[in-house]
């Protein structure tokens, strides 16, 4: 699977980047600066993509006891928090011109996704502190499905309160609100952006879990059979 | 069930009871985070230089920043002497639901850290000459923000107990979790001092708290158990 994610993935993104880049018309207030949206948009969508991931599967991992759903928890956070990090750089740097500030404290949306960026950061620590895996497995599922409550307030919002952040543009009553020679390379990009998350997922779960049994047999053997 | 088990009441008020007893046996560990919270408190009028009114607009959120900081310094071993004296596997164990220790526990906790410094913040506001109006609502937010506060930090302390570095981390894993009390806490006092509406910030922090009591016990239990496995 890993490489028909990658290389689709790779293309989307090359077609979005391009038309959105290149051929998307200019925003009639913004200019050429709205262009920023194609990176900011999908990875703050994935860094709340990631984050539920992880918070299901925390809660599958403690429930039916299943160490692979742990290990997507585990391979999704660094992923989660450069999303994380990627979209407040993007959203900050676009901020400037528009706003007129690199950073707003007042406002909700940032400083929620603040929060969920030191979220993954207080769960990939508590990871990395507790050796016996199955533990720090358990523990860090506690930790993650505690902060979920994070999520839909970031997504609610820019409704909940006033907020300097635009309202949903994408997803709302009557369509999106947006011109499709703008909206196609930006579901591109959202798509491109999903798939090459799923195929650095898939990568990062893999060397988790050949990590995690790097003592059983059929490790071993796979390993071996491969450098003979 | 036999006669006389102790009721689900009995058995909280006896964890709180104990605790409290363990408390006042050494006191420092009470006055510490409290003399923490005056220092700080001292520190910000000292670094910000006499006169001005810059002290009455910062002052809530000072007050606030050294609350969230010296309630956490005692966070730390709220788990911890029970683990190296045996006696939480004693808790676990026990007929009682672990969520009712937990609740009991942290309630305990509040009573020592979290009441003092809600009573010595009216002090603190006098001298950075708030308004006597806005010390009323300072009292309310800080009593129901410390609240919340004890119990997202019995959740964390039960996750990092018996980890080497878990100070620090407890810290990482709180702090965030208690941003959108400080929000709403400093938020609400500023408010009040410039004579705006508080109660939505009020109502804010009453749910906040309430959503932490009821959660924070089952959250703490379990960590309690993956922890201590």
């Amino acid at each position: 699977m890993m490489p028909w994610f990658t290389v689709s993935g790779l293309l989307l993104i090359s077609y979005g980047a391009v038309v959105g880049l290149f051929y998307a018309p200019p925003d009639y207030q913004q200019g050429d600066a709205f262009r920023i949206i194609y990176v900011h948009v999908p990875a703050a969508y994935l860094s709340m993509m990631a984050y539920s991931i992880m918070a299901v599967s925390a809660g599958i991992g403690l429930i039916w006891r299943m160490k692979l759903a742990h290990a997507v928890a585990a391979g999704a956070a660094p992923i989660g928090a450069w999303f994380t990090f990627l979209a407040l750089a993007t959203g900050s740097i676009w901020g400037r011109p528009m706003w007129g500030t690199w950073w707003e404290w007042g406002d909700p949306r940032l400083t929620s996704e603040l929060i969920m960026l030191f979220l993954y950061f207080g769960y990939m620590s508590l990871r990395a502190s507790i050796d016996e895996t199955s533990k720090a497995d358990k523990a860090s599922a506690v930790l993650i499905l505690v902060g979920a409550v994070n999520v839909p307030i970031i997504h609610f919002s820019v409704e909940w309160w006033s907020s300097l952040h635009q309202g949903p543009t994408l997803i709302r009553k009557g369509g999106p609100a947006i011109d499709t020679a703008m909206l196609y390379p930006l579901l591109a990009m959202i798509l491109g952006f999903t798939l090459f998350f799923a195929a650095l997922l898939l990568a990062r779960v893999r060397t988790e879990v050949l990590h995690r049994e790097r003592r059983s047999r059929w490790v071993r053997n796979l390993v071996l059979g491969e450098s003979a | 069930m036999a006669a006389d088990n102790p009721t689900l009441g009995q058995g909280l008020a006896a964890v709180v009871k104990r605790d409290l007893l363990l408390a006042f046996k050494r006191p420092g560990d009470i006055l510490n985070p409290l003399f923490f919270f005056a220092m700080v408190s001292t520190l910000f009028p000292l670094a910000i230089g006499p006169g001005g009114d810059q002290l009455q607009i910062l002052g809530p959120s000072v007050i606030w920043v050294a609350a969230l900081l010296s309630s956490l310094l005692s966070l730390h071993s709220l788990y911890l002497s029970d683990l190296e004296d045996g006696s939480l596997d004693q808790l676990i164990l026990s007929p009682q639901p672990l969520p009712l220790i937990c609740l009991g526990k942290t309630v305990a906790h509040w009573l020592v850290s979290g009441l003092p410094l809600v009573l010595v913040s009216p002090l603190i506001a006098i001298t950075y000459q708030m308004p006597v109006e806005t010390i009323g609502v300072m009292v309310v937010t800080l009593t129901l923000g410390t609240m919340s506060l004890s119990l997202l930090g019995s959740i964390g302390a039960a996750l990092t107990v018996g980890l080497n570095r878990g100070s620090a981390l407890l810290s990482m894993i709180v702090l965030p979790l208690a941003m959108p009390v400080l929000i709403f806490g400093a938020r609400t006092v500023a408010l009040a001092a410039a004579d705006d509406v508080v109660s939505a910030g009020v109502y804010f922090l009453a749910a906040y708290c309430m959503l932490a009591l009821s959660f924070s016990p089952f959250a703490a239990a379990a960590a309690l158990k993956i922890s201590n496995e």
